[in-house]
């Protein structure tokens, strides 16, 4: 019986014993403030609803799991892309109308009079309720990213082949 | 009203994710047969609320909007 039941009190109601694991596997390729926005709702909402969750971060996506204020980079060229691609949650824009930071302060006010949940709060929900955060180790070693430079719950390294086991037991599979 | 809750949330301000979060937390907090009475102000946790339900295996007892205020019961059942 495939019963993941990560969560007290919140379980599979109509687990197939054929189906594979009640999980949700996401690729979180984008930087963006509002593609990891829907990337960590979709985690946690799934989390919530008893799911066990794991977000693999390639490419623009380690901005999500960059500690806010750190600069990665060892050679010339990793320092000047991490200078031109400013990463931490407190520091991605929109993926349209940021128009030089602007539209980050304009939707994080927004969202706060609204009350929608802060990236931040989003993130520790998903700490919180155990999404697994994995960083791609190719994007780690090409972009200069040092473990220093990850917030704390994000796994090791890992790479594609480990996604693809995490994704072929799924039940949804996004790419964001 | 229809059912002696046996805690009651506040929901009411929220936007999506985080009345499925709290239920979620919230359902931890009780033992099997007792019942959360929450109070939203959401319009999107009228179909929320029966989906988290759904996926969770949890029993929604009733669910109600008076004006702009969505009331709902939900039961643990495991």
């Amino acid at each position: 019986m495939v019963d993941v039941n990560l969560y007290e009190g919140v379980s599979v109601a109509n687990s197939n014993p054929n189906a594979t694991k009640n999980k949700i596997s996401m690729v979180v390729l984008s930087g963006d403030m509002d593609k990891v926005m829907a990337a960590f709702l979709i985690g946690t909402g799934a989390a919530a609803s008893g799911m066990e969750v794991t977000m693999f971060f390639t490419f623009w996506g380690f901005k999500a799991i960059q500690k806010n204020g750190t600069k990665p980079g060892t050679t010339m060229m990793g320092k000047m892309l991490a200078m031109m691609n400013r990463g931490g949650l407190d520091a991605i824009g929109p993926s349209r109308l940021n128009m030089g930071g602007m539209g980050r302060w304009m939707f994080k006010k927004m969202m706060d009079e609204k009350g929608a949940a802060s990236l931040e709060e989003l993130y520790q929900i998903a700490v919180e309720l155990d999404v697994k955060m994995m960083p791609c180790d190719m994007t780690m070693q090409m972009m200069e990213y040092g473990m220093e430079t990850m917030r704390d719950n994000v796994t090791d390294p890992v790479g594609v082949a480990a996604f693809i086991q995490e994704a072929a037991e799924s039940k949804i599979t996004l790419f964001i | 009203m229809s059912e002696n809750a046996d805690i009651v949330l506040d929901l009411k301000g929220l936007l999506c994710p985080m009345p499925i979060v709290k239920m979620a937390k919230a359902i931890k907090g009780i033992e099997i047969g007792q019942v959360i009475e929450a109070e939203a102000s959401d319009p999107g946790v009228m179909a929320d609320i029966p989906a988290w339900c759904k996926s969770t295996g949890n029993e929604l007892v009733k669910m109600e909007k008076v004006e702009k205020t969505i009331k709902f019961w939900v039961r643990r059942v495991k």
